[in-house]
């Protein structure tokens, strides 16, 4: 399968995205500017600071021209997989629920934290059990997810909020401790934490490669790649 | 002709809003009493040919209306104009 990175200015984390991805399928970088999603099986929007994080974070980049091809490819039910900035981005676009805030504590933080998967067997969890703990890097000023009380509770009801940070791990202040959610269908994604740090033992934890796997394994049951 | 506007941008009601926090702690440490409700926005000032745009402009890209509101305000002429 092919996974297709966005790369928009001010993004940092394309490359380990683009390594991550390598390491289940092929990958290619996909520049702002362009609208040819060149036949990807899988979209990733990495992390970084997308347009100098200018207005509100996200709020640029959701405008560039791959967006739209983005949008129109999620609306037809293409995997998208937002991280970090990218979760940002997507939220920004409206292709999932809620908005980032500041960190309750408005600094930068940088640390390992432990996730609980809330659901698995989703396009994205299926390579992980329920309630299993995944140990991810996290690093971020902007990553207290929120929603509006009846949205919130809709996302809950429909069983969207795939990771939470795992008791003591929410370190943001989100929501419901919510880590990464996706959206009524399922096809989009997105975290704050960094599972594309997460693939190699040398950086202590492998567990990141499972979301990347997840993906890959829904794409090859379904496309046939 | 443009009019010079000023959108005010603040977050809304209920929202956790560390940043008014922050200085709402910092300034009793300074010595001012008495200071409390604080709460940090953003102020947008543009020159706009057609006004009717603005609320349009604020929904699609200067707000984002889950988390803040916002207002618009005619302002004097920019200096430099």
């Amino acid at each position: 399968m092919k996974f297709g990175v966005l790369r928009f200015p001010g993004t940092c984390d394309e490359v380990d995205a683009q390594l991550a991805c390598e390491r289940v399928g092929e990958a290619v970088i996909l520049w702002h500017g362009d609208r040819d999603l060149q036949g990807v099986d899988a979209v990733v929007v990495p992390g970084g600071f997308s347009y100098g994080d200018y207005l509100r974070v996200g709020a640029i980049a959701r405008f560039a021209p791959i967006m739209e091809s983005v949008v129109e490819y999620a609306h037809a039910g293409g995997i998208v997989l937002g991280i970090c900035n990218g979760f940002q981005v997507l939220c920004e676009a409206g292709l999932l629920p809620g908005a980032l805030l500041p960190n309750t504590s408005l600094r930068f933080v940088c640390r390992q934290v432990d996730l609980v998967v809330e659901r698995a067997g989703t396009r994205f969890t299926n390579t992980c059990a329920e309630g299993e703990r995944l140990s991810i890097p996290a690093k971020h000023t902007t990553g207290c997810w929120y929603a509006p009380p009846a949205l919130h509770e809709r996302v809950e009801a429909n069983g969207q909020v795939l990771l939470r940070y795992a008791p003591g791990e929410n370190f943001n202040g989100s929501l419901a401790d919510v880590a990464g959610v996706c959206n009524e269908a399922g096809n989009v994604f997105g975290l704050m934490p960094h599972p594309e740090h997460a693939v190699d033992p040398l950086t202590g934890s492998v567990d990141g490669l499972k979301l990347f796997q997840s993906i890959a394994n829904h794409v090859g049951a379904h496309v046939g790649a | 002709m443009s009019q010079r506007y000023r959108v005010l941008v603040r977050p809304k009601a209920g929202i956790l809003d560390p940043q008014g926090q922050a200085v709402e702690r910092a300034l009793p440490a300074l010595g001012f009493k008495g200071v409390e409700n604080v709460h940090v926005g953003r102020l947008i000032e543009l020159d706009v040919a057609d006004a009717a745009h603005l609320p349009d402009m604020c929904q699609k890209l200067l707000v984002n209306p889950l988390i803040e509101d916002y207002e618009i305000l005619e302002a004097e002429p920019h200096p430099a104009s």
